[in-house]
């Protein structure tokens, strides 16, 4: 039976694999040949359907997570819980209201010491692309991004807390050198799908090189930039690991860049670790406002990346 | 073809730079000047970017100098980590990162190769980028909340029971079959749930950068393959995956990489005890959780020193493992010829 559905639909591909090996010529081996020919076609289907399987699983795991936290977080979200600073978890527990300014003032300070300089540095990598220079920043800028967090937390806490104390400016460098390679690469993949021509009509017109970028391509590349941008503080608002001992968290409101500061991420970290169950579930609303703010940004710069590269073509 | 482009971009600037120099007035010399400041600054800040990853490895490597010299190269191997007699042996920490990461790695290559091949291969174009995006923002959960979620409901729920059950099939010394990485007592927080957690979060980085590997695999390739009457899924294993064989081989090594040096959700979830264990269901202890960990209490300069040495073995071996990788997915890329020109 199996013989007579396979040998009908697939004599020509069998033909055509007979063809493929020499060894393959005798009757002998057409009959068995249509045994194998059933065989291969299962394990085609076994194993493409198994390919979708692990997609199937592999979104489990977002889904599960994005369900607890939507679920578990909206149980202790109030308007309140977002207003509020810290309190005693016998007077309620508070709020939050620090550590959202806190991570506000680190991530906004950091972006502001990576944008520009990612920005240039984006710039001189799109003009020397295969200088022995060009590929050492490149690499450079690849291993910085695959860099352990925890690393360059230990790095700024030398540079800066050992001499001058938990700072929210350490934490926001922490915090700049995580989103540096993020704005470079992104910034030159940008830099790179401006057509040539436009930056050959802008010299060919007697601007300078410095103008062209500046004011040609950089424009063209704007909304790459802000993609970028977007993806790097996506990244970086939730960093917790090299904010321990740069910005090293606080209880109070705090504006000050010398002096500790509180952090969404650091106090998630905290109160998911605390043994209060009132904290515990404070968390979960902490995490539901990080994983909103990250996705937001997230899907955000996606359908901008989109838009752009349909833009360009 | 880009070379002749290359040639003629050189060709303007030189002709226009050439007739700025035959009329030299001064304010095109300004500008050749703001040229000559814009060029040295983008290069400045280019290699800052440089300068600053040398300074990392720098000043872990003078920092850990009390620490080097006072263990030498037993640091990594001796196994007693005891900071109260300032006795300090990193070799629980090296191994528990190594266990978590290999593990974390040998589950989430078949998970995201699968997944690579679904969407490079098979998925239909309406479906791909949305379940492509889907798979990705795994990536963007901030690693804190991987924790949380880890500690209320991934363990409880899931490791668990899958922990219990494994203890009691493989790890029961009154069993025929024994096998002492499935050895208890168990508690929840183990290597295996890190090793699990780690899976789930690397899978994003190996899926992406394999598929983008698959799908830079002429299409000429795939053609000839299924001309000669292979299946899809033979095309698939025995062509195309051989030719980007390389590349997939940098994206394990990158996923590898980052599971090495993933600090919070380990934290959270690994129980966090110095003691060398080859046991998956016991409690350990990673590279990067003793540093978060312990870093706030290490009042010696011995032991922040060592804390230091194991930060500059982590960046010894994140350097070390995206050098790796970099040559691999070179390789493709440079053999792989241009599709869109």
């Amino acid at each position: 039976m199996n013989e007579s559905i396979t040998s009908g639909q697939a004599s020509g591909m069998e033909a055509a694999h007979d063809f493929a090996s020499p060894r393959c010529i005798a009757p002998r081996h057409l009959k068995r040949s249509a045994r194998h020919e059933a065989l291969r076609r299962a394990t085609n289907a076994v194993m493409l359907s198994f390919t979708a399987l692990t997609t199937i699983v592999a979104i489990i795991p977002l889904l599960w997570i994005l369900v607890a936290v939507v679920i578990r977080g909206s149980s202790a979200m109030s308007l309140q819980f977002l207003t509020d600073t810290f309190k005693p978890t016998s007077m309620g527990g508070g709020g939050v209201w620090h550590a959202t300014v806190g991570t506000g003032i680190l991530v906004f300070l950091a972006a502001l010491m990576s944008t520009p300089l990612g920005i240039l540095a984006a710039f001189y990598l799109s003009t020397h692309t295969n200088t022995p220079i060009g590929l050492a920043v490149r690499f450079g800028t690849d291993v910085l991004a695959g860099m352990p967090s925890i690393v360059i937390g230990l790095f700024v806490y030398t540079l800066m807390v050992a001499r001058r104390g938990y700072s929210a400016l350490a934490g926001s460098v922490a915090l700049a050198i995580l989103m540096l390679p993020i704005m470079v690469r992104t910034t030159e993949e940008m830099l790179k799908l401006v057509p040539k021509s436009l930056r050959e009509a802008s010299l060919g017109l007697g601007a300078p090189e410095w103008k062209t970028s500046l004011s040609v391509l950089l424009p063209a590349a704007a909304t790459g930039v802000v993609t970028g941008l977007m993806l790097a503080v996506a990244r970086v608002a939730g960093e917790t690991a090299p904010l321990l001992f740069t910005a090293l968290g606080s209880n109070t409101l705090s504006t000050a860049l010398d002096r500790p500061i509180a952090s969404l991420p650091l106090t998630l970290y905290k109160y998911a670790v605390d043994p209060s169950k009132v904290r515990n579930a404070q968390a979960w609303a902490i995490a539901l406002l990080i994983v909103a703010l990250v996705l937001v940004l997230n899907i955000a710069a996606r359908l901008l990346a989109a838009r752009q590269s349909r833009m360009m073509r | 073809l880009a070379a002749v482009k290359e040639m003629a971009t050189m060709d303007t600037i030189q002709t226009r730079r050439e007739h700025k120099t035959t009329t030299a007035s001064p304010l095109s010399k300004a500008l050749k000047h703001g040229d000559v400041l814009f060029n040295a600054t983008i290069a400045l800040c280019a290699l800052a970017v440089l300068v600053l990853m040398i300074a990392i490895g720098l000043m872990l490597w003078a920092s850990s100098a009390p620490s080097r010299s006072a263990e030498g190269w037993s640091f990594i191997f001796s196994t007693e980590w005891n900071p109260v007699a300032q006795v300090f042996g990193a070799a629980p920490f090296v191994v528990g990162t190594l266990i978590t990461s290999l593990v974390a790695v040998l589950i989430a290559v078949p998970l995201g190769l699968g997944i690579a091949i679904f969407l490079a291969e098979l998925c239909p174009l309406g479906l791909r980028g949305l379940l492509g995006s889907m798979v990705e923002l795994l990536a963007a959960i901030p690693s804190v909340v991987y924790g949380a979620w880890g500690i209320f409901v991934f363990i409880p729920s899931f490791v668990t029971p899958l922990g219990n059950w494994l203890m009691n099939t493989f790890g029961d010394p009154n069993n025929l079959v024994q096998l002492p990485i499935f050895a208890g007592p168990f508690f929840g927080a183990s290597n295996l749930a890190a090793a699990l957690i780690l899976a789930v979060m690397i899978l994003p980085t190996i899926s992406a950068i394999s598929r983008e590997v698959l799908s830079a695999v002429p299409r000429s390739q795939r053609e000839a393959a299924l001309a000669l009457g292979a299946t899809k899924w033979e095309t698939t294993w025995q062509v195309v995956l051989p030719y980007g064989l390389s590349g997939i081989l940098g994206a394990v090594i990158l996923g590898l990489g980052r599971a090495l040096g993933e600090t919070m959700a380990v934290t959270m979830v690994i129980g966090n005890v110095a003691q060398l264990s080859t046991s998956l269901l016991k409690p350990g202890y990673t590279m990067a959780s003793v540093i978060a960990n312990q870093w706030g209490e290490s009042r010696t300069v011995l032991y922040s020193s060592a804390l230091l040495e194991i930060g500059l073995l982590l960046f010894v071996m994140s350097l070390l493992l995206n050098i790796l990788a970099r040559l691999l997915v070179w390789a493709v890329a440079r053999r792989t010829p241009e599709q869109t020109e």
